[in-house]
């Protein structure tokens, strides 16, 4: 099935709803491997103890934290380029999501720097670009809200979003150089040496649990954004017919 | 006169007759300086020390005040949609409306910055480096501020939404410009590498933002 049989939201309706539950049982499985995997099989650090657990919702955040910009990213392109009518919906429906990884991501590493660093936050390269990422998230946020009709609200956002995804290299590259010109080395860096087997694979299973978790969230999103356009529209249509009797 | 030079020449008229913008940008640049010490305490040496910093703060809040009114004005009295519907790039306009912005706008403050870094204890040497990175730095925050100004056009809260989307865009600007203020002044890195990215920045942005705001504007208004 090409993207352009996508174009019709009912189609897309239709497929999703066969979809999701299997998405939806699919990223529970994963989950409950995942959750095995971590309290079972991956050892405690020797040095950070169980706090090594933060790190298994963590770095999946961090990453989807990533992807779902990307994600928009694309949409954008499919709102300025093509016109896909699912494009703009798929774009409004990541940027909540994506925050709110972002969130988890920015979350649980200050959780996680209290017992490792002494302290719930340093201005290290990292923590501020992902900072200035999730401030980025509610700008675009909103603008959707701002603006009330959704197709030029899809527009909007498109621009912001591409003009995002060129900034945050920028952003990310001048962060890391003003961090080693203000204070060199003084955080403890997790990498070292290359992360143990062990370890590594739970982190692939929930790194998995977690993508299909976005996926299945980001279908089910994209299914109510659409929904609440015909609601919308059916007020509309209401309104205007009260008005011209 | 090309249709370019009229709307640049318009735009400055506007600005200096009505309302003062020029002056305004510059009274509130000296609001924020003035605060500071309030705030941080009047320790000379101190002030000096994050001088720099705090003239480059003031210097973006102020960039910022004038920039919802960049084409909202135009847009209520419908220059705007003359402009979209003339010959002339639309692109080629919304860089001409920012030269005029950044003349009326970012110059006085680089022009003021000499005075305000007296009030802050800086070295004339010192002051000189603030005044060099602000005049190349400021043009970078009104070619940034143009894709907000252009995103947020239409809207009925547009100046309250602009800020959330312009400021985030400005870390690396801010990053370089101090640095390279502080790199002149106290070293160690030298002035040259901040400074010359600084430069790369503004003549990114010079590129990006009219391309941006005049694709904004295009869809915003259609």
């Amino acid at each position: 099935m090409a993207l352009i049989d996508l174009a019709n939201p009912t189609r897309f309706l239709a497929l999703t709803a066969r979809v999701l539950p299997w998405l939806a049982a699919a990223t529970t499985v994963a989950f409950a491997v995942g959750l095995y995997l971590i309290w079972a099989v991956a050892p405690d650090d020797y040095q950070q103890g169980a706090t090594v657990k933060i790190m298994f919702i963590h770095v999946p955040s961090a990453w989807l934290a990533m992807g779902a910009w990307s994600v928009m990213t694309i949409a954008a392109i499919g709102t300025l380029v093509w016109r896909h009518p699912l494009a703009d919906v798929a774009a409004k429906s990541a940027a909540p999501l994506g925050a709110a990884f972002t969130f988890l991501a920015l979350f649980t590493g200050s959780l996680w720097g209290r017992p490792m660093w002494g302290t719930y936050w340093v201005w290290d390269a990292r923590l501020t670009s992902v900072l200035v990422l999730f401030l980025m998230y509610l700008g675009v946020i909103a603008l959707w809200r701002t603006v009330d009709d959704p197709s030029r609200a899809g527009r909007a956002a498109a621009i912001l979003t591409l003009v995002g995804a060129i900034n945050l290299p920028i952003i990310k590259f001048s962060v890391d150089w003003w961090n080693t010109l203000h204070q060199p080395a003084s955080v403890l860096r997790l990498g070292g040496p290359a992360i143990h087997p062990a370890i590594f694979t739970p982190l692939l299973v929930t790194a998995l649990a977690f993508l299909l978790l976005f996926v299945t969230l980001h279908l089910a999103a994209m299914r109510n954004e659409i929904l609440r356009r015909r609601v919308r529209a059916m007020w509309l249509m209401q309104a205007h017919a009260a008005q011209g009797a | 006169m090309t249709p370019l030079s009229a709307l640049l020449l318009r735009d400055m008229r506007l600005a200096v007759r009505i309302g003062g913008g020029a002056l305004m940008g510059v009274l509130f640049f000296l609001i924020v300086v003035t605060l500071v010490p309030f705030a941080v305490g009047p320790d000379l040496a101190q002030l000096r020390r994050i001088g720099p910093a705090i003239l480059w703060i003031g210097a973006l809040l102020a960039s910022l005040l004038a920039l919802d009114r960049l084409f909202a004005a135009d847009h209520e009295d419908g220059s705007l949609d003359l402009l979209l519907m003339g010959r002339t790039p639309l692109e080629l306009a919304v860089l001409a409306k920012a030269v005029a912005h950044w003349i009326t706008t970012g110059l006085p403050l680089v022009l003021a910055t000499p005075l305000l870094g007296l009030f802050l204890n800086l070295e004339p040497a010192a002051i000189g480096a603030v005044a060099l990175t602000l005049l190349v730095g400021t043009p970078a925050l009104t070619c940034i501020g143009l894709i907000g100004a252009a995103l947020s056009v239409a809207l009925r809260r547009g100046g309250l939404l602009l800020p959330v989307l312009v400021l985030p865009l400005t870390v690396p600007v801010l990053i370089f410009g101090v640095a390279a203020a502080n790199a002149a002044i106290v070293g160690p890195v030298p002035f040259g590498a901040p400074f010359l990215i600084l430069s790369a920045l503004t003549l990114g942005s010079l590129v990006l933002g009219p391309f941006a705001a005049a694709a904004a504007l295009r869809h915003g208004l259609e």
